[in-house]
């Protein structure tokens, strides 16, 4: 019997899948390379293949840009998987913020005392698991691109085996990362069982040609997909690891886990929604508008009492899945393209902005508490400067792409119709902004050695409103600041070390945020043209 | 030549960029030199576009280049472009020309000033901004160097910010063009809203159906911004207060260009004017009203500079009056003429303050005459120009001026021969109790004043050219050949909108006679007046040197009402509903955050428990939805 079964190869096309196969590959190849070394594999050396590789992945998507531009989009292996302009603009996002995560990371584990390039080789695994993501065209295929992403990002949350909060993060995230991929395979088998397919081309067409309007089934499998990316993606109430994952892991995976997971999952949660479950959404729509609204609010609202800056990244980044929540909200060609932008702009921002809390951290990644950022602008001007300019740009200020970002998914929903959920962003934005100033603030103030200057009592009442108010906007939460021990401010007054390469990330980052914030016409354009390949 | 036209304005531009880099580093003198080269430069190409622009026949004098496309957005299109027609050559000649000498003499005035190449900085930075004004063929570009002019004058009338006094009129200036500039603004969107362009030629082509009244509406508007930017009432008070500002500022900006720019807008924008004859009435009454209370408290200042101030206030009264009937030209002309008598009244008082060592009071003055024998033979010429004693330059623009407002309105005319008069009179008054007498500065200061010495040759050289154009600058527009002079070189920029009074030659002789016994009188008056006693307050009333009350009248009306506004806002407003408003949210979202922080317990179970709660919920709604279809 078996010998008559012949087995059905299907056709490939290999530029399809080369990003995954190049970034996954060279995963492999630099394990086994290290294996074969007698000692640990030299840092540098390791970064250099990482970043060799993240660029080849890059360039090869740039190739699938060319080609779907030429060629239209087109699926491959048995439709499993899936080229399109929505893909290839993951792809470049993920390739380059990997490249951009390997430099951040070399100057932390050098300066942890980590040898070997381990973290790099799991970081690969993860981003070709985003990218498989991004192309996938079966829920099966989703799940394993989930799988790939998440089981990597576990291990590296728990990479730094000398920080407790390291292990505890790597064990919370994947103890909660399990419970949600079960309910996310539920959904899959769910959604098997009502349609008969889980291929999404498919879906959608069997969706359109027969009237399952309010079959149970269905939608309860679309339920628990949903809740299924909501964790992927941290939608509150299934946030609750992000805080304490984001601030246990190491620094430099804070940052390259909220750009690469975030993008993941937002790009497979898009695809599956907008474009399979296109004619159901009205039934999810109203859904993901409470979804939006919960993490807007409380992500913002959690993010201003935070003093571990690493915890406040977590829940702006909360804040930050809210908006694009509003692109898919509005369920239209313009939503994906504005989430895409969203996603897009992000990853360099927060890729960026971890890489500044990776150098501040210091040695033992240790000094997080928004204090260490006390008077940074006169310590080293242009590092804060680089740091202010991400957080403002993820405040959403004019000429950065934050701003760009933040106006255009609001736009979608308003076409969406959905003016109060609109409105609701942009509150929380206006309440967002106030963390992203109140560090800033600090940075350009006075620096940890200098006392608080004391209110006197003959001040004119102009000066006292706006000390007042300065206090609001510091939140209380600086005051132990102001009293904090004399050795710790000498510590923190002193200069720290900035990585060579670190710093070119930060650099790349803030030029990527500028630039393209300053001439937004390229980005826009590639969003607006990176659609899905099918929309209903 | 023509096609390069930009180079007016870009040499000046280069001149700042240059002076910003490296001004320091060449100090005093050289930075003063490359300022000057730059604005020279200026001078070559205006004179040499002026020569291409003579070449062509009288009726193609008219270039329109885009240089670029600043804005598009929709209907608004605006291009960043240059209009070369004999209005805008004859103001950057003007411009260019005086603006160099005065750099020249600022050379030597600003000699060991700590921050000398600051001045020239802003300097540059101001003719620039100028040229642009002059040259823009486009509202929202004029707008830029009306802005730009704006903000140099700010700078440099503040420019020893260090003084309470110059730091206060510097604001002063400020908060006056700011009214000014809001009427420009409110006329370049009434206009778009219209014409949906800000293009000068394409709002002339297309006047017509902006209708009567917005034409009028729009043409207030911009006299309201000429009022600010030149001195105007009710706008006028800010340019005696500017002269806290180094004397070549002065000259410069508070008197020669920046202060003509109102009038320049005006006759730029006269195909507008022609549509609306009532707005037309105002600006008239406006210019002679402004040139007559002027030119009254002209005659009790003390200070050297506010004199002159007054004058170069209600000497654009005179062309705002111009302007008002219409009379283009003799706007122009006596534009022209006054920039070089009144630049070379201001080089002189430089001059003379220079000379006494920062005094600017005139009682304390006097017999200067012997000691600064340039100074004083420079500032004669200057004197009869602006008194209106034939043959000199102002005599010839004046009188244009009038002849044409008699044609318009008698009692304006009456208006202006008054105001000339008293022109005479306050000039005299100044000439004499500064130069002649005895020397007064000797014997102030317990007399260890050190004798005045004259300036040098750099200060010097711009008396002297200024001086020779004060006097001959009348045969630009001499009556009798009235169209080969500015008239039939200025006359098709204005075409028919141009109103221009031929009277017969008996009656225009008749003007001239009454315009130079005018001048005889107040001449002879002042001179016989003050011809020994220096302090005569019956001749100085309160009234007059408190400026009418003017100030005192917008203090009381505008001031302490607007001080009493903010006190509100700063007491009330600020620190209980803005900081309350604000402390509120922030307690408030410190408060609930708190409540939701409690839920953040670090343990998994939690957390879980959060994921299945959520997740409960999403499917009770989709059940609920299957349920209720």
């Amino acid at each position: 019997m078996l010998a008559a079964a012949a087995i059905h190869v299907p056709a490939i096309r290999y530029l399809a899948i080369m990003p995954v196969i190049v970034l996954l590959g060279g995963a492999i190849l630099l394990l086994a390379f290290q294996s074969l070394l007698r000692g640990p594999m030299r840092l540098r050396m390791a970064t250099v293949a990482t970043v060799a590789i993240s660029l080849a992945a890059f360039g090869l998507a740039w190739w699938q840009w060319a080609d779907v531009e030429a060629h239209g989009p087109y699926t491959t292996i048995a439709h499993a998987v899936v080229t399109d302009g929505f893909s290839v603009l993951v792809t470049v996002l993920v390739s380059a913020v990997m490249a951009l995560s390997a430099m951040v990371a070399e100057g932390y584990l050098a300066r942890e005392g980590i040898e070997g390039g381990e973290l790099h080789v799991l970081a690969l695994v993860s981003a070709s698991g985003a990218v498989l993501m991004a192309q996938a065209n079966d829920l099966v295929i989703v799940f394993l691109g989930l799988e790939i992403l998440s089981i990597a990002l576990y291990v590296l949350s728990a990479y730094n085996h000398r920080r407790a909060e390291s292990g505890e993060a790597g064990l919370k995230y994947f103890v909660l990362g399990g419970f949600s991929t079960a309910i996310f395979v539920y959904g899959i088998a769910l959604t098997y069982g009502a349609t008969g397919t889980t291929n999404l081309t498919q879906l959608a067409d069997f969706l359109s040609r027969n009237v399952l309007i309010h079959d149970g089934l269905l939608l309860a499998g679309m339920a628990l997909l949903l809740v299924g990316f909501a964790f992927k993606v941290a939608a509150v109430p299934f946030h609750m690891w992000t805080p304490d994952v984001y601030q246990g892991a190491p620094s430099p995976i804070t940052g390259f886990m909220a750009a690469v997971a975030k993008a993941g999952g937002f790009a497979a949660f898009l695809r599956v929604f907008v474009s399979s479950f296109g004619v159901l959404r009205a039934d999810w729509r109203p859904i993901i508008y409470v979804l939006a609204i919960v993490t807007l609010v409380v992500g913002a609202a959690l993010a201003v009492v935070q003093r571990d800056i690493k915890r406040m990244l977590a829940y702006s980044s909360v804040n930050h899945a809210g908006f694009v929540l509003l692109g898919l909200q509005a369920a239209s060609a313009v939503g994906v393209s504005s989430a895409l932008y969203y996603l897009f702009a992000y990853g360099f921002m927060v890729v960026g902005s971890s890489a500044v809390v990776t150098v501040i951290g210091r040695h033992g990644d240790r000094d997080h508490d928004i204090a260490a950022y006390r008077g940074l602008a006169r310590r080293q001007p242009l590092l804060a400067l680089c740091f202010a300019v991400l957080l403002l740009a993820q405040a959403g200020v004019p000429f950065t792409t934050g701003f760009l970002a933040k106006l255009q998914v609001v736009v979608a929903s308003v076409d969406g119709r959905s003016v109060p959920l609109a409105v609701v962003a942009m509150a929380s934005a206006a309440l967002a902004a106030f963390f992203y100033l109140r560090v800033t603030v600090l940075m350009y103030g006075p620096g940890p050695d200098a006392a608080p200057a004391p209110v006197g009592p003959g001040d004119p009442p102009l000066a006292v409103a706006r000390r007042t108010r300065l206090n609001a906007a510091l939140l209380l939460e600086l005051a132990p600041v102001a009293v904090a021990d004399q050795p710790q401010r000498a510590a923190l007054a002193e200069r720290v070390p900035v990585p060579a390469l670190a710093a070119v990330a930060v650099g790349i980052c803030v030029l990527v945020t500028v630039v393209l914030g300053v001439f937004p016409a390229p980005l826009v354009d590639f969003a607006h043209r990176a659609t899905l390949l099918f929309v209903p | 030549m023509l096609h390069a036209a930009y180079l007016m304005a870009l040499f000046p531009l280069a001149g700042f960029v240059v002076l910003v880099l490296a001004g320091r580093r060449l100090g005093d003198p050289w930075a003063g030199w490359v300022g000057t080269a730059a604005v020279s430069a200026s001078f070559v190409v205006a004179c040499l576009s002026l020569g291409s622009l003579w070449g062509e026949p009288a009726t193609a004098r008219h270039f329109v280049e885009n240089y670029y496309t600043w804005i598009a957005v929709g209907h608004l299109q605006v291009h960043v472009g240059v209009l070369v027609d004999p209005l805008s050559m004859t103001m950057c000649m003007f411009v260019t020309g005086v603006s160099a000498l005065i750099h020249l003499y600022s050379i030597g005035y600003m000699r060991r000033d700590s921050e000398f190449s600051k001045f020239f900085i802003y300097m540059n930075l101001f003719v620039f901004s100028m040229v642009v004004l002059v040259l823009s063929d486009n509202l929202l570009v004029t707008f830029v160097g009306w802005e730009g002019v704006g903000v140099c004058s700010y700078f440099l009338i503040a420019y020893w910010h260090e003084r309470p006094t110059a730091a206060s009129a510097g604001k002063k200036a400020f908060v006056y063009n700011r009214i000014g500039d809001a009427g420009f603004l409110i006329a370049m969107f009434l206009i778009f809203s219209k014409l949906k362009t800000l293009d000068m030629v394409t709002i002339f082509a297309h006047r017509a159906s902006l209708g009567p009244d917005a034409t009028t509406a729009a043409v207030l508007l911009l006299l309201l911004a000429a009022t600010g930017k030149s001195a105007q009432i009710p706008l006028f008070n800010w340019l005696p207060d500017a002269m806290e500002g180094p004397t070549p500022v002065s000259a410069l900006i508070h008197a020669a260009t920046m202060v003509t720019a109102g009038v320049y807008l005006l006759c730029r924008m006269n195909p507008l004017l022609a549509n609306s004859p009532d707005a037309m009435w105002v600006i008239a009454v406006i210019g002679g009203v402004t040139a007559f209370v002027a030119a009254t408290i002209a005659t009790s200042q003390q200070d050297i500079k506010k004199v002159l101030a007054f004058s170069t206030v209600s000497q654009i009264g005179y062309m705002t009056l111009a302007a008002g009937t219409g009379a283009y030209v003799a706007a122009i002309f006596l534009m022209v003429a006054h920039a070089f008598y009144k630049a070379l009244l201001f080089l002189g008082a430089g001059s003379v303050i220079h000379g006494l060592h920062d005094e600017q009071d005139i009682k304390r003055m006097g017999g200067l005459a012997r000691v600064l024998p340039w100074t004083y033979a420079t500032f004669l010429v200057a004197w009869l120009a602006i008194a209106g004693i034939p043959p000199l330059s102002g005599f010839w623009a004046k009188g244009d001026v009038l002849d044409n407002a008699f044609r318009k309105s008698p009692a304006l005319w009456a208006l202006g021969v008054l105001t000339a008069v008293l022109t005479a009179y306050y000039m005299t008054r100044l000439f004499v109790v500064t130069f002649r007498g005895e020397a007064r500065w000797a014997t102030q200061r317990g007399g260890s004043h050190e004798p005045p010495h004259e300036c040098p040759w750099v200060m010097r050289l711009p008396l002297v050219v200024l001086a020779v154009l004060a006097f001959a600058g009348g045969i630009l527009g001499l009556p009798w050949v009235h169209r080969a002079g500015l008239g039939s070189w200025l006359g098709p920029v204005f075409g028919p909108a141009l109103y221009d009074a031929r009277e017969g030659a008996g009656l225009q002789v008749v003007l001239a006679v009454v315009d130079a016994l005018a001048a005889v009188i107040g001449l002879g008056v002042a001179a016989w007046a003050w011809r020994a006693e220096v302090d005569r307050p019956t001749l100085e009333p309160q009234f007059l040197q408190r400026v009418w009350y003017w100030d005192d009248a917008y203090d009381a009306l505008v001031g302490r009402p607007g001080q009493a506004l903010a006190r509100v806002a700063s007491v009330v407003v600020e620190s209980r509903i803005i900081d309350g408003a604000v402390n509120g949210v922030a307690e408030a979202v410190r408060a609930s955050a708190a409540g939701v922080r409690r839920l953040q317990t670090g343990y998994v179970r939690n957390y879980a428990l959060g994921i299945t709660l959520g997740l409960a919920a999403v499917v009770a709604f989709v059940v609920s939805r299957v349920w209720w279809s």
